[in-house]
């Protein structure tokens, strides 16, 4: 399969999640299924944040978002995939992250963009601070996450 | 070599990057680690849970056993939280 067959967006400015993924569906005559998984910037009652400043190490973030699109591609057999990461600060409701799977069958599509979201949350070096109004906070990396990923070892 | 810093570790050592030069028998990412402890009270408070401090030479995410060769850049940041 073509290497333009994977898509990788690291950027700054936000994205409109149902335009992206209208793009991503158009010209797939061959395939079956379609997944759109939209990670966003969470400000709950519990504990309410005014933005999120995402950091990141541009180059490695760059080349890992790469590495894991490219393993999630060829080990889910995938026809397309598009994986939109974003860096810098976002408000509460913002996408973050948008990841879209294209495969003949939905069993394909599905786990393609699971093992994506688990591999992004402990491998690619973005870290995320929370602003409230008590003050700042990074968030911390979660065992769960770790799980997550181990699952498809 | 230059050292980046990522994310609380930059924070707490309040700088970005620097320029190090470690002495020879500083081989691994583990050793220079000790080596930049062993004057610097920030560092040794900041390295001080090592399970916490992950690891790239030059754009490679690596292991604290990793020697440093002739590496040009290496990054010490927190766990990533992307997604």
């Amino acid at each position: 399969m073509a290497a333009s067959a994977i898509i990788v967006r690291l950027q700054s400015e936000t994205f409109d999640p149902g335009a992206e993924s209208n793009a991503f569906l158009s010209g797939t005559e061959a395939a079956g299924a379609a997944v759109t998984f939209t990670g966003l910037v969470r400000s709950t009652p519990d504990n309410p944040i005014l933005s999120m400043t995402l950091e990141h190490y541009p180059a490695l973030a760059q080349s890992q978002l790469e590495k894991i699109s490219k393993q999630a591609f060829e080990r889910f057999s995938l026809i397309k995939l598009t994986t939109i990461h974003r860096y810098g600060t976002l408000a509460p409701g913002e996408p973050i992250v948008q990841v879209m799977t294209l495969a003949g069958h939905r069993k394909a599509a599905f786990e393609g963009a699971q093992f994506l979201m688990d591999y992004l949350k402990t491998g690619a070096p973005f870290w995320k601070k929370e602003r409230s109004a008590t003050g700042e906070n990074w968030v911390a990396a979660k065992t769960a996450d770790d799980s997550a990923k181990e699952r498809w070892e | 070599m230059k050292i980046l810093y990522f994310a609380w570790l930059r924070e707490r050592l309040n700088r970005n990057d620097e320029e190090v030069n470690p002495p020879q028998q500083v081989k691994t990412v583990a050793q220079l680690m000790d080596w930049l402890s062993e004057n610097d009270e920030a560092f040794e408070m900041a390295f001080s849970d090592r399970s916490l401090i992950k690891t790239a030479l030059d754009e490679e995410i690596v292991e604290h056993d990793t020697e440093l060769g002739n590496a040009g850049t290496l990054a010490f940041f927190p766990p990533m939280t992307g997604g």
